[in-house]
């Protein structure tokens, strides 16, 4: 499992990086941290010409928390969003995610714009991406743009980001402080890919749930929202019939696929129980 | 191309491929064979080595990139011929036996009882449950880090840096 | 021996420990050797098919590529690899060339073998060979097998490779007289060893002297050696076989595998070293896996609970060829069905079936393993259908010391029989319920607490071990009384070398620190050795050594006899070795003996050693997920005698946990085109540290076997044998109130689920029926 032969380059801005991907379009590939890119070049199931480290471009590895939400940039890695306690209360949902991804070792190089572009159906920051609205900067040829995460992912491996295209940038709406929220995950052991996770919020109005978000990965091709559960619970007071009820919309109407690692009958069921799960902890505060 | 690194406190400079990883380096290059590797593919751990101070998989990393990072090893883990005290204790509570994944483990080890000299079990199984271990069923190498604690206390303060 | 044992039995830190933590062993791929070429394996990506054609003309062109091999470059015959151990003239008929010429079998079989400047550029050389195969239909499993309609070997008209029976008594006979009995269709997956360290080649010719050496051997390196000087029509003494260190064995490692000719075939070719270091993913392919058998018990009982027969069959699916070692499974399928209880009649035929996947081979436990599951899950389901209480049944038909020697069932078609040597089956039992605290425990079982049912279970085994037909040790003594051990045995990273000193150390008499070095397993150790296999090498290699200890200790009283002029029975050796003694005589050993004194000793053993135990579980399982936690473990063994418990302690916790990744993580998973989906460590999933913190293991030396002056029995595989059993039982007694009863493994969430699942839709149709 020796790598393929690629050439490598480390630039210093991201006008250079963006510059050379666009030089090799199609053909060269960025790398940060390479958890999720270096298993692919070991097994030979891509073969770049180029790589594109951006180990050496300034700018991108800051978290900005502000008013208007949390800011991670690409190069920031999982152990940074571990350890950034702002990130406790400004974005809970999301520090809780990362701490399932893979192992210690893997978070210590493993960066949210490399997650983002790999695309994997089972993992984390994606399905949080989609359930929280966030956005995706990027940076190409032409101009800067931002792709909503509901628009990013398309399947297994697959994003909307153009062959000449860098994330920059993850972008998070702003978390109000008394927002509910649950994160739940079954893998058949800690660090191993999910076979569903799912994350949820919603605020509370008049002590009905109001702007329910719920997100699952690791059960479809691509993150999803299960948008016919967040409906019948908005405006709803999350009670045990409120949450039977979603729980069952949840699995009549998830997208589940049948893989080496369970059936799509079984994930239906899993996500009706991690989302049972969820809202139960959640309505807990 | 040209990459130096600083490798158990020494400066060293390497001309490698862009596509070798920062483990066949160190074992091929610089013929420091205790970096052991199990999957290539950075799940068993085997591999890892402490980087700018963090555990991190040696197969998961191109050599390229870690142009200027300080490196340590299992072979720059005790000073000297003797065995350092998380050595120590994993000899002492049979933490290992074909010792393949020893290095790995003793790296992940050493790197979490650095940054955390007070780890409790559940935490110790947490961070090491990315190194696999097919011999010993684990229990003496959780022992050994619970034993290796002391060695690792800092009296004053929790700040490392 | 003179003294009472200063190290035996002591948990003597390990002597290899010092190298290993260090970051100093030297494991195949660290050994450095300067112009080796390096080698990569061109193999099927198909599981069935016939050859049109294999283009290396492209992989040849490709810079730093010495040599692209097909099998028309291995002479007019294609050498195979041959069976082992129990071979029968059909097993034989369906060995593995060393590369597929005609037909390939299963998706990793060797094609071409490719030799280049670097592992990387050999890798790329690789990538640009071209097969092209004619697929044929692939055989997945039983069924398919057994159909017939599609062959593995068109010159056979059958699939099934072999058969195995085990008998005693007259099975027939008791089923029919037995007021109740039971039969039930049982299942364990395909799944292997995994060691973390992949498989290793080194392999040096020097055309001079005309001799091989080949590093990176492992359990059996006498037989590989011999079967390789064959194949390479070399004299067995122009080869050498060097054992380094293991990253661990578990029975798959070290039998003789197609790139252990390879790698020697290129390195002679070329006049180059060449060295071959196996990849993850190849490593799923292409080194043996195990365990994968269907089984249909039946248990005949009295209403009390007496077992009073056993009888059954079942069909292990070895793979594509019949390897050095596939038989070993079925073989105990056959033999072990009644494990540590009485059961007077026995009738078990188990068929070896061919298939379109990875060959199989031996793994920790073979057979022993499945056919525990199958017999103590069927113990359970009797219990539940007679009323009767699980210890309780168990514990009346546990064999007993009055009983001992215990005759063992015959094996067709080779005769064998054997005996179980000694122990009482109730005292690690009896233990074992103590040590979870079952009484304690009883009103758990099926509870639902907190939104998960817990299960407790109890199961027993023995273990085979010892296996012969001897083994041998040459003991070397310098003028310093420094000795250096060499021993037949191999090692796999079990402690050898350490456990080996402290026999060595004892039975002469001196400190263990003047036990200079450990070597082990090469062929340049002994003349003559048989390997690390069947919980034997602790044992038959301590013999050895043992009677090494006493041959040179002989010798050396008989020349200071000489020399003094007094009777043997007056010498005494002291100072460690190191001067001789008659009265007030004394001269220093070196004066007597010059400068090295080396004596050699064989152990032989007809009979083999049975350790046995008792191991229990709770857990506790998630109805809604199909998760199970195992809250607790317990293993209790009696080995005769403890050579050293800390690694005996290692060998049980490892085999535990090895146990419990087979009960619940691990399976190797086909599809229908026989493509393996799980050639990775993120799909096939081995036990981590976070998995099962809360296992024990208790070691006892109740009952030392009569067959061996040390009384010691094996214990390498024991603490793996009941796990399966143990566990489904568990997980049958958590779900009880929901009629959950698993017959196959492992026991995945999704299979757990699905069983709940089922039994749910089974009762709703009683229900319906009933109305």
């Amino acid at each position: 499992m020796k790598l393929p032969s690629f050439d490598y380059a480390a630039p210093s801005t991201l006008q250079e990086a963006v510059s050379l991907l666009g030089a090799h379009a199609g053909s060269a590939l960025a790398i940060a941290g390479g958890q999720s890119l270096l298993p692919m070049l070991a097994y030979r199931l891509v073969a770049p010409s180029l790589l594109i480290d951006l180990r050496r471009v300034p700018g991108l590895d800051a978290i900005s928390v502000t008013d208007e939400g949390v800011c991670l940039g690409s190069k920031v890695r999982w152990c940074d969003v571990e350890s950034d306690a702002r990130l406790r209360t400004a974005h809970p949902l999301l520090a809780q995610a990362v701490t399932h991804v893979g192992h210690s070792s893997i978070r210590n190089r493993g960066t949210v714009g490399g997650s983002l572009a790999h695309a994997d159906p089972a993992a984390e920051l994606p399905g949080i991406a989609l359930t929280c609205d966030a956005q995706i900067a990027v940076a190409g040829a032409l101009c800067p743009r931002t792709i909503r995460a509901e628009d990013f992912f398309l399947g297994p491996m697959t994003t909307a980001l153009a062959s000449d295209e860098l994330i920059v940038e993850l972008r998070f709406p702003a978390w109000p402080a008394a927002r509910r929220w649950a994160f739940e995950e079954l893998a058949r052991q800690r660090g191993a890919f999910a076979i569903a996770g799912l994350a949820l919020y919603y605020d509370l109005r008049d002590a009905a749930a109001a702007n329910v978000h719920i997100g699952v990965f690791g059960a479809g091709p691509r993150p999803q929202r299960i948008t016919q559960a967040e409906a019948a619970l908005n405006g709803r007071v999350i009670d045990e019939q409120a949450i039977a009820a979603a729980a069952r919309t949840a699995s009549a109407t998830v997208e589940a696929i049948d893989d080496v690692n369970a059936s799509a009958a079984y994930r239906r069921s899993l996500v009706g129980t991690l989302l049972e799960r969820a809202l139960t902890r959640a309505a807990q505060g | 191309m040209r990459t130096t690194l600083h490798v158990n406190g020494k400066l060293v400079e390497v001309d490698v491929e862009p596509r070798l990883t920062l483990a066949d380096c160190l074992r091929h290059e610089l013929r420091l064979t205790g970096t052991h590797v199990g999957c290539e593919h950075g799940v068993c751990g085997a591999c890892t080595i402490i980087v700018d101070g963090q555990a991190v998989r040696s197969c998961l990393v191109l050599a390229v990139q870690a142009d200027g990072a300080s490196i340590q090893t299992v072979e720059g883990l005790a000073g000297g011929d003797a065995l350092g005290p998380l050595q120590t204790a994993f000899r002492r509570h049979h933490g290992l036996q074909c010792g393949f994944c020893t290095p790995g483990m003793l790296m992940t080890a050493h790197a979490l009882l650095q940054a955390e000299p007070e780890a409790s079990e559940a935490r110790i199984r947490e961070v090491l449950s990315g190194n696999l271990c097919r011999c010993t069923g684990y229990v003496g190498i959780v022992k050994a880090l619970l034993d290796a604690r002391s060695a690792y206390a800092r009296p004053h303060t929790r700040e490392a840096r | 021996m003179s003294r009472p044992d200063a190290y035996i039995g002591k948990p003597i830190e390990r002597l290899e420990d010092l190298r290993f933590l260090r970051g100093r062993g030297q494991y195949v791929d660290d050994l450095e050797c300067a112009g080796a070429l390096h080698a990569v394996v061109v193999r099927s990506a198909v599981a069935h098919g016939r050859i049109r054609s294999i283009d290396t003309a492209a992989a040849r062109t490709l810079p730093g590529v010495h040599a692209v091999f097909t099998a028309t470059d291995l002479g007019a015959k294609v050498p195979v690899i041959p069976v082992r151990s129990e071979s029968q003239p059909s097993l034989d008929q369906a060995v593995q060339p060393v590369l597929a010429h005609g037909k390939v079998r299963y998706v990793g079989e060797p094609v071409a073998f490719v030799v280049a400047e670097t592992a990387a550029l050999a890798e790329d050389a690789a990538d640009a060979v071209t097969v092209d195969i004619d697929p044929l239909r692939a055989v997945i499993d039983r069924a398919g097998a057994e159909a017939g309609d599609v062959l593995l070997f068109e010159h056979s008209a059958t699939n099934t490779a072999g058969r195995f029976t085990g008998v005693r008594g007259d099975a027939a006979k008791a089923f029919a007289a037995a007021p109740y009995v039971r039969r039930e269709r049982f299942r364990v997956q395909r799944y292997a060893p995994v060691p973390l360290e992949t498989r290793g080649l080194l392999a040096r010719w020097d055309a001079h002297a005309e001799r091989l050496t080949l590093a990176g051997a492992a359990k059996v390196p006498f037989w590989v050696r011999s079967v390789l000087a064959a194949m390479m029509a070399l004299p067995e003494q122009c080869v050498d076989v060097i054992e380094t260190d293991i990253g661990g064995g578990f029975g798959a490692r070290g039998e003789f595998f197609p790139e252990d000719f390879l790698v020697a075939f290129a390195a002679r070719r070329l006049g180059r070293p060449v060295k071959w270091i196996e990849d993850r993913r190849e490593h799923f392919l292409s080194t043996a896996h195990a365990r994968e058998v269907d089984c249909e018990l039946e248990i005949a009982c009295r209403r009390d609970g007496v077992i009073l027969a056993l009888r059954g069959q079942a069909w292990t699916n070895a793979g594509a060829y019949i390897r050095p070692n596939v038989a070993s499974a079925p073989r105990n399928i056959a033999q072990m069905g009644a494990g540590p209880y009485r059961i007077a009649d026995l009738h078990m035929e188990v068929s070896v079936l061919l298939s379109n996947k990875t060959p199989t081979g031996s793994y920790r436990g073979p057979g022993r393993f499945e056919i525990d599951f199958c017999r103590e899950r069927l113990i359970d389901l009797a219990c539940a259908d007679l009323g009767l209480d699980r210890a309780e049944m168990r514990r009346r038909n546990l064999l007993t010391d009055a009983e001992m020697p215990h005759a063992l069932p015959i094996v067709l078609p080779h005769g064998k029989g054997g005996e179980l040597d000694s122990g009482d089956y109730r005292v690690t039992f009896d233990r074992c319920l103590a040590e979870i605290r079952w009484d304690e425990k009883a009103s758990l079982q099926g509870r639902l607490i907190d939104g998960r049912y817990h299960g407790l279970a109890i199961g027993c085994y023995v273990e085979g071990g010892a296996i012969g037909p001897r083994e041998n040790a040459r003991l070397v003594l310098d003028s310093e009384g420094m000795v250096t051990v060499y021993v037949g045995t191999s090692a796999l990273g079990q402690g050898q070398e350490t456990v080996f000193a402290q026999i060595a150390a004892d039975a002469l008499g001196i400190p263990i620190e003047h036990v200079k070095d450990v070597f082990h397993g090469s062929t340049t150790c002994v003349e003559e050795g048989f390997g690390s296999f069947g919980s034997r090498a602790s044992v038959m290699g301590g013999c050895a050594i043992a009677a090494a200890a006493e041959k040179l200790k002989d010798s050396i009283r008989e020349a200071a006899a000489a020399r003094f002029g007094c009777p043997v029975s007056a010498i005494e050796i002291i100072e460690g070795m190191r001067a001789v003694r008659a009265g007030e005589l004394q001269l220093p050993l070196h004066e007597l003996a010059g400068r090295e004194l080396a004596a050699e000793g064989t152990f032989a053993a007809e009979k083999r050693t049975y350790s046995y135990g008792a191991h229990a579980a709770h857990v506790a399982v998630d109805p809604r997920t199909g998760q199970v936690e195992v809250l607790e473990y317990v293993a209790v063994e009696d080995v005769g005698r403890i050579l050293n418990p800390s690694t005996l302690h290692g060998q049980a916790l490892g085999a535990i946990v090895q146990g419990l990744g087979g009960s619940l993580l691990e399976e190797l998973i086909y599809d229908e085109h026989g493509q393996l989906l799980t050639a990775s460590l993120a799909s096939y999933l081995l036990p981590s540290m976070d998995d099962y913190p809360d296992i024990r293991a208790v070691a006892l030396e109740l009952y030392p076997s009569p067959l061996n002056p040390l009384g010691a029995k094996g214990g390498g595989e024991g603490g793996i044998i009941p796990v399966g059993g143990v566990i489904a039982n568990a997980v049958a007694c958590a779900l009880g109130d929901l009629g959950v009863q698993p017959f196959e493994l492992p026991l995945s969430p999704p299979r757990v689920w699905q069983l709940i699942e089922d039994a749910r839709g089974s009762r709703r149709q009683a229900q319906r029926t009933a109305r």
